[in-house]
């Protein structure tokens, strides 16, 4: 028996019981995001019909539908992405080409951060006191939109520095020497090589946005109506507009469990296509970044 | 340098460079933006939340556990809130925390490549799910066994009051099932950061590889997977829509069947009929989020420059 052992290799137990929880907590991991997706779209698929996709909820013609809240979504996203993609690649710009490493650029790295860091419940309560309240904007879309811009800087402030980053400086000295200014040479080489990082760092932003509640709950309200002209659809940026997040939170509350469920599955399908879209897109940016890295 | 200035061609040049330093300038306005927005975000909470704790007095606030803030003789006390907040992230972070490194390890080490392609992308799909999708399966799925449990647990008990379920770890179990995917990539890209030399110098010695996981790896990679538990503990003390529901409406000693409220939930469920001095209130809780977050925030970066240093 001893001598059986001894030409065995050994095998440890403990070994054995690591390494089945290391698979198991992969396992959990994964079995969970299936669990979640198969539940969502297995409660969720029998709501979406075209009548819940295209009309607003109404007790006088009888329908449940969340057109309203799609619209207040694309609204929000637009207004939002208007403002902060600007000022998002401006300071990314400033920081990688313009400024030099010193006390202020650690100063703006810092609060980028800890604007990355602050919950959507904080920016929420900012937006409600400060837009709302003091800018007197009230409940609007207008204010949303304001405070989840704030929010999604860093988004787009961090992707526009990375890619930025893989431009190669040969680039920059060689539109430089031949007599370009800082600001063409940043308009007509940075930018356009830096764009699938740009519009990665957008996308993403897009579905920060989709999925935000909490930011929003005190600060673009709850409105659910469908716009009926296009004056309406214009001023609506100054009334209150429920995205598909707060309309799904709301549905909970009242525990009309089904619209919930619809909705819900209505966000996994735009999460999934937002997340295909930006692998896409960084396959595409990986592809410059490792010919650029063999040749270095 | 004047005379020259005088010509047609420096002109020129001139008003080009008129548009650089417009330009150069607009880049630093936009850059100034972020640490506006961190100021004046900071200036208003800070406005918001300080009048409550000097109305009602910083201790009474602080340090009293009875809410009542519609009563005749209302109390503001957020001792239980707090509490809440800082167990029920603990016990989220011990929950998440081994599961999300040991997947990490999964990914990095133990999973043929063709496995790990098919995890990782799963795992950053549940980042991307939004929150209120985590409440509402926490709600539906989760409350309901917590009953089963809760309605065995305390059968014929008196003094317990039932809560339908929503309790303290329904949304344990939701926040750390959200904050996996952050301590997942940060402690997997941890792990595949670690000099090359380590593992097969560990293997050589005789070490298997399960042990070089644990005894060398695993110590390689502390400094990062400490960042994933701070960034998982900001994520979990901040999160509100997909717990508020979960962990019930009443404000509660934080016991695991008791029905409890967060900092966030406080926040979320009350704001929308409060008036005067609770509103105020609320927002002191939002101060103390905000000052909880600030704390992290600051570790955070100290973590990262220090981590910084480690690898150059």
């Amino acid at each position: 028996m001893n001598e059986f052992v001894l030409r065995k290799k050994k095998i440890r137990m403990s070994d054995i019981i690591l390494t089945l929880t290391i698979y198991m907590s992969a396992l959990t991991t994964v079995v969970l995001l299936l669990g979640i997706m198969g539940y969502v779209f297995a409660k969720g698929i029998f709501v979406i019909t075209p009548t819940f996709l295209t009309t607003v909820t109404s007790s006088l013609h009888k329908t449940v539908g969340i057109a309203g809240n799609i619209v207040n979504t694309l609204y929000i996203i637009v207004l939002t992405l208007l403002m902060a993609t600007p000022i998002g690649i401006g300071c990314a710009i400033y920081l990688s080409e313009y400024a030099k490493p010193g006390k202020l650029v650690s100063i703006i790295e810092f609060t980028t951060e800890t604007l990355a860091g602050i919950p959507s419940i904080i920016f929420g309560l900012f937006g409600m006191v400060f837009f709302g309240n003091t800018l007197k904007m009230g409940y609007s879309l207008m204010t949303g939109a304001l405070t989840l811009s704030i929010m999604i800087l860093p988004i787009i402030t961090r992707n526009t520095q990375e890619a930025l980053k893989t431009v190669p400086t040969s680039y920059r000295s060689g539109a430089i020497g031949i007599g370009a200014t800082k600001w063409y040479m940043i308009q007509t080489i940075l930018l356009p090589s830096a764009m699938p990082g740009i519009v990665t760092g957008i996308i993403l932003a897009i579905g920060r946005i989709v999925g935000e509640s909490a930011a929003l709950l005190f600060t673009a309200g709850s409105g659910f109506l469908l716009p009926a002209s296009v004056e309406e659809f214009v001023g609506k940026v100054g009334e209150s507009g429920g995205t598909l997040t707060i309309q799904l939170y709301l549905s909970m509350s009242k525990a009309q469990y089904d619209v919930a469920f619809g909705i819900a599955a209505v966000l996994l399908v735009i999460v999934l296509g937002i997340n295909l879209l930006t692998k896409c897109i960084s396959k595409r940016l990986d592809v410059n970044y490792t010919s650029k890295r063999r040749k270095g | 340098m004047k005379e020259k200035k005088k010509t047609s061609i420096n002109k020129h040049s001139n008003s080009k460079s008129v548009i650089e330093k417009t330009a150069q300038r607009i880049f630093m306005l936009c850059a100034f933006f972020g640490v506006l927005a961190v100021a004046s975000i900071t200036v208003y909470m800070i406005i918001s939340g300080a009048p409550a704790l000097m109305k009602v007095g910083v201790g009474d606030v602080l340090f009293g556990h009875l809410w009542k803030p519609t009563g005749k003789d209302p109390s503001f006390g957020i001792l239980y809130v707090i509490l809440t907040s800082i167990i029920g992230t603990g016990l989220a972070i011990l929950i998440g925390v081994p599961i999300g490194v040991l997947t990490a390890v999964f990914l990095a080490e133990v999973a043929p490549k063709k496995l790990a392609s098919v995890v990782r992308p799963a795992i950053e799909l549940l980042a991307g799910i939004p929150s209120v999708i985590y409440g509402l399966l926490g709600l539906l799925i989760i409350n309901p066994w917590m009953y089963k449990i809760e309605l065995k647990l305390f059968q014929g008990s008196e003094t317990h009051q039932f809560t339908g379920g929503s309790n303290l770890i329904g949304a344990v179990i939701v926040l750390a099932i959200m904050i996996l995917p952050t301590v997942i990539s940060i402690s997997e890209s941890s792990i595949r950061a670690i000099p090359e030399y380590l593992k097969p110098s560990s293997l050589a010695l005789g070490a298997t590889r399960i042990q070089t996981i644990f005894r060398v790896m695993i110590p390689a990679a502390k400094s990062g997977i400490i960042t994933a538990i701070v960034l998982g503990v900001g994520r979990a003390i901040g999160e509100a829509m997909a717990i508020s529901l979960v962990s019930g409406s009443s404000v509660n000693a934080p016991l695991p069947f008791n029905s409890v409220r967060f900092l966030t939930t406080a926040i979320v469920s009350e704001m929308g009929y409060a008036t005067d001095l609770h509103r105020q209130v609320l927002f002191t809780i939002g101060l103390i989020l905000f000052a909880f977050i600030m704390i992290i925030n600051l570790i955070l970066s100290k973590l990262l420059k220090s981590g910084g240093a480690d690898h150059e």
